[in-house]
C-alpha cells in the first residue's frame, strides 16, 4: 500500500522542481518494478486468479471434474436449504465471537501477570506460549481424549469418588461447539499475550510514574491508559486470530469431526468435504464463495475507514 | 580431472538405467494400502507382477481420500500411474465417461471374467460395454463380531434378528457392560443403518431405495420400522462412542468390555492381531434375511500414450492380479475374500468361509450403496443419518423426510 502510494503523491512536487527529473526516478524504480513483476504475477494469476475461477466453478454443474457450463445458482439454491451448512454458519460465528473475545481477554490477563515482574518470567511466558507452537491436529487430540467423557476428565474425577460428576460436553450437541472454543482459546491466548506483552513493554515508564504520584490504581490505569496506547497491537492480535477462525478446519477434524451427528460443523470442512469426498465441487465452491463473500463484507467497511476516508482526508 | 570424468559416466548410466527399463515393463501403483496387513497384501501382487516379467514400482499414499484425489490430479494433468486403486463402486465414473481410463475388454474376454464374478460386481466395472477395472477383493461390509465368551457367560445366542440383537444389546446393558461398540463417526453409523435396512428391511427395500431411487419406499412401514430399530440400537452404545474410530470399537468387543459391534471384516485383522480365533473367541454373523452387503477395492488402469485399450503391461498387471493363486494369497492377507468365486477358500478360516458360501448364492450379493449411488448422495444421506443417530429429539417422521429430501437435493 505504502510503496504504491508514495511515488504518485510525491511527484508532482518533483515535476515542479526539476523537468528531467521524471525520467531518471522511472529509471531508477525500473529495477524496483521489474523485481516485484513476479511477485505481482504471483498475486494476480494465483490469488486473484484462483478466487475467480472459484467462484466461476460454484455457478456450474462440476461434480468431480469441474466443467465449464452455466448451472444458474443452483449450486446456492441447494446450500441455503443444505442443514449442515446453515449449522456450519451458525457455528462459526459462536466460535468466532467467543475464540476471539476469549482469547485477548485471557492473553491480556496473562500479559498483565507476567508485566509484573514475576520470578522466572522466561520460563512462563515459554510456558503460555508453548501450546501455540503445536499443530492443531495435536492440540485436537489431546482435547479429545481429555473431554471423553469414558477416557478423560470425567472418568478421573469419577474414579477419585466423585460419582456423579458429567462432564460431557465433547458428546453434547448443544454443547460441543464450546469445547472447540475452549481449545482454540488454549492454543491462541499465548500468542496474544506474546503480542500484548511487547506492547506493554514499549508504554512509557513515566507515565506509570506520574500515575502512582497521583495514586491511581494499577488496574485502572492498566484499562484506561495501557491499553488505549496498544491499540495496534490488540489490532494486530484480533486480526490473526479471525484469520485463525476463517480457516477453522484442523481443530474439528482432529477433535470431533464435525460431530456428534453435525452439531460441530464449519463451513471449512463442508467445503473439504463436498470437495474431494463427495466429488460435489460445484456447491463446494458456493459454500467457498459465501465465505469470501462474508469475509469481505467484514472487511470492506474496516479497510473504508482505514485507507480510503483517511487519504480522502489527507488531500 | 577422472574423478570427474567418472562422475559424468556414472551419471550418464544412471540416467540411461530408466530409458532402458522402460522399454521393459514398467508399473506404478497408486493405492492406499499402507498399515501392516494392506502392505504385506499389496506385496503379493509386486511379488507376482515381478514374476511374470514385470517391475513393480510401489507408489503408496496414506488414506484413501488423500490417494484418490492425488490420484486423480495426475491424471487429470497428464502424468497417470500405470495403474490407481479404486473402491469398487462409482467413485471413476466420470473419468470414464471423459475418457480417461483404457479399457480392459480383451483381457476380461479372455480371462472370462463374467463367468466367475458376481454379476453385481461385473455391473460395476462395466461402462456402456466395457470393463474399465479389476476387482480385487470383495469386503462384507454388514458383519456383526461378538464376544464368544460374553455372551456364553449371558446365555445369548447367536442372534439371526436385529431384534434379537437389539435384546441381546440390552441383557448386556442390564449387566453393567456396552451392549454395542459403535464407531460415532458418520460412516460407520450409515454402515450399520445400511445393514439392518438389508437385514430386516430385505433386499428388495434396499434396492428400491438405493437403486431405483424410490421415495415411497422410504414412507413405507419397513424402512420405518428400521428406522425405529437403528435408534433403540443407540441406546445400547456408551457415553464415549461419538468420534471414535472403528478399532477402538473392535478392542471394547474383543477386551469383553463391550458385546458386539457391526463393522466390515476388515475388523477380523485386529481379532487376529489380538491373538483371537474366529469361531472360538469370537463369533461373525450376518444378520437378517441374509443379504450379503459387498464392497471392495478394483484398480483402474489410466489412459497411456492416448491408447483408448490397456497396454501390455496394464493387461499383465491385471492378469496377475486376477490370477487365482494370486487371490487366494492377497485375500488371506487382507482379510476379505476373492472377488472370483470360482477359487478353493477351504484354507482361510471360519468367518471368510461364511463369507464366501454366502456369495455363492446369487440372492445374496447385494452390493454396498457405493455401488448404487454417487458419492454426493452417499455424502447428503449421511448428513441425514448420522444427526438421526445422535439427535435425541430428531423422530422417525422427521428422518424420513429429511432422507427424501436429501435425496432429491442430491440425487
Amino acid at each position: 500500500m505504502v510503496t504504491a502510494r508514495s511515488p504518485a503523491a510525491a511527484s508532482p512536487r518533483m515535476l515542479g522542481g526539476r523537468a528531467d527529473a521524471r525520467p531518471a526516478r522511472w529509471r531508477r524504480q525500473l529495477g524496483a518494478k521489474l523485481a516485484l513483476l513476479p511477485l505481482t504475477a504471483v498475486v494476480i494469476v494465483v490469488y486473484l486468479g484462483c478466487m475467480l475461477w472459484t467462484v466461476r466453478l460454484s455457478f456450474s454443474s462440476s461434480k468431480l471434474l469441474p466443467v465449464g457450463d452455466w448451472a444458474g445458482l443452483q449450486q446456492y439454491e441447494r446450500l441455503f436449504a443444505n442443514d449442515r451448512f446453515l449449522l456450519s454458519a451458525i457455528n462459526i460465528g459462536i466460535f468466532g465471537v467467543l475464540f476471539i473475545g476469549g482469547c485477548l481477554v485471557f492473553g491480556f490477563l496473562l500479559a498483565v501477570f507476567i508485566d509484573q515482574r514475576v520470578r522466572a518470567e522466561g520460563v512462563l511466558r515459554t510456558v503460555f506460549l508453548f501450546p501455540h507452537a503445536m499443530s492443531l491436529v495435536v492440540t485436537g487430540l489431546a482435547w479429545q481424549w481429555f473431554l471423553n467423557p469414558t477416557l478423560g476428565l470425567q472418568k478421573l474425577v469419577r474414579d477419585l469418588g466423585f460419582a456423579g460428576f458429567t462432564f460431557d460436553w465433547i458428546v453434547n450437541q448443544q454443547m460441543v461447539i464450546y469445547t472447540l472454543v475452549i481449545a482454540g482459546i488454549w492454543q491462541a491466548s499465548g500468542l496474544v499475550m506474546a503480542i500484548l506483552l511487547a506492547g506493554l513493554r514499549g508504554v512509557d515508564e513515566d507515565l506509570w510514574k506520574a500515575a502512582r504520584v497521583d495514586g491511581i490504581p494499577a488496574w485502572r490505569v492498566y484499562l484506561s491508559i495501557a491499553l488505549p496506547l496498544i491499540g495496534p497491537m490488540v489490532v494486530t492480535a484480533t486480526v490473526l486470530l479471525a484469520v485463525q477462525v476463517v480457516k477453522l478446519y484442523d481443530l474439528v477434524v482432529a477433535m470431533t469431526r464435525g460431530g456428534p451427528g453435525i452439531a460441530s460443523e464449519v463451513p471449512a470442512k463442508f467445503v473439504m468435504d463436498h470437495l474431494f469426498e463427495r466429488n460435489n465441487i460445484g456447491l463446494a465452491t458456493a459454500a467457498a464463495s459465501m465465505m469470501l463473500v462474508t469475509v469481505v463484507a467484514i472487511l470492506a467497511p474496516w479497510i473504508y475507514a482505514r485507507y480510503v476516508r483517511e487519504t480522502g482526508r489527507r488531500t | 580431472m577422472p574423478m570427474f570424468r567418472l562422475a559424468c559416466l556414472a551419471t550418464a548410466v544412471l540416467a540411461a538405467a530408466p530409458l532402458t527399463a522402460k522399454a521393459e515393463m514398467r508399473a506404478e501403483v497408486l493405492h492406499w494400502w499402507t498399515s501392516g496387513g494392506e502392505s504385506a497384501a499389496v506385496k503379493v501382487f509386486a511379488e507376482e507382477f515381478t514374476e511374470a516379467g514385470g517391475t513393480w514400482v510401489d507408489s503408496a499414499i496414506a488414506g484413501g481420500q488423500a490417494a484418490r484425489t492425488a490420484g486423480i490430479n495426475r491424471i487429470v494433468g497428464g502424468n497417470p500411474p500405470t495403474a490407481m486403486q479404486f473402491n469398487t463402486g462409482k467413485q471413476f465414473d466420470e473419468l470414464v465417461a471423459n475418457g480417461l481410463l483404457a479399457d480392459l475388454d480383451a483381457v476380461a474376454s479372455e480371462g472370462k471374467w463374467q463367468d466367475v464374478l458376481p454379476p453385481a460386481l461385473t455391473e460395476a466395472i462395466t461402462r456402456d460395454g466395457k470393463v474399465y477395472a479389476i476387482p480385487v477383493n470383495i469386503h462384507g461390509i454388514n458383519w456383526l463380531w461378538y464376544n464368544k465368551k460374553l455372551f456364553d457367560e449371558h446365555g445369548i445366542a447367536e442372534p439371526t434378528s436385529w431384534a434379537e440383537v437389539a435384546a441381546a444389546g440390552e441383557k448386556l446393558k442390564a449387566a453393567g457392560l456396552i451392549g454395542l461398540a459403535q464407531g460415532g463417526q458418520p460412516w460407520q453409523e450409515r454402515s450399520l443403518f445400511n445393514a439392518m435396512l438389508v437385514g430386516d428391511g430385505g433386499t428388495d427395500l434396499y434396492y428400491r431405495i438405493y437403486r431405483d431411487g424410490d421415495q415411497e419406499a422410504v414412507r413405507s412401514d419397513g424402512f420405518r420400522k428400521v428406522a425405529d430399530l437403528f435408534k433403540q440400537l443407540q441406546g445400547l452404545t456408551d457415553a464415549g462412542s461419538p468420534g471414535r474410530n472403528w478399532n477402538d470399537a473392535t478392542a471394547l468387543v474383543l477386551t469383553g468390555k463391550a458385546g458386539m459391534q457391526v463393522i466390515g471384516d476388515w475388523a477380523k485383522g485386529e481379532f487376529t492381531a489380538a491373538g483371537q480365533v474366529a469361531g472360538q473367541d469370537y463369533g461373525c454373523a450376518i444378520v437378517g434375511q441374509g443379504g450379503y452387503l459387498m464392497g471392495g477395492d478394483v484398480f483402474v488402469f489410466p489412459v497411456v500414450d492416448g491408447a483408448s485399450s490397456a497396454d501390455e503391461t496394464q493387461a499383465t498387471l491385471a492378469e496377475v492380479m486376477f490370477a487365482p493363486e494370486t487371490q487366494i494369497a492377497f485375500n488371506t492377507i487382507k482379510g476379505s475374500v476373492p472377488s472370483r468365486l470360482d477359487v478353493d477358500v477351504s484354507g482361510m478360516d471360519a468367518c471368510a468361509q461364511k463369507g464366501a458360501a454366502a456369495l455363492k448364492d446369487p440372492a445374496r450379493q447385494v452390493p454396498t450403496t457405493d455401488f448404487l449411488i454417487s458419492p454426493d448422495l452417499s455424502g447428503a444421506l449421511d448428513d441425514v443419518i448420522t444427526q438421526f443417530w445422535n439427535n435425541g429429539g430428531m423422530t422417525t417422521d422427521q428422518f424420513v423426510e429429511q432422507f427424501i429430501g436429501a435425496m432429491q437435493a442430491a440425487g
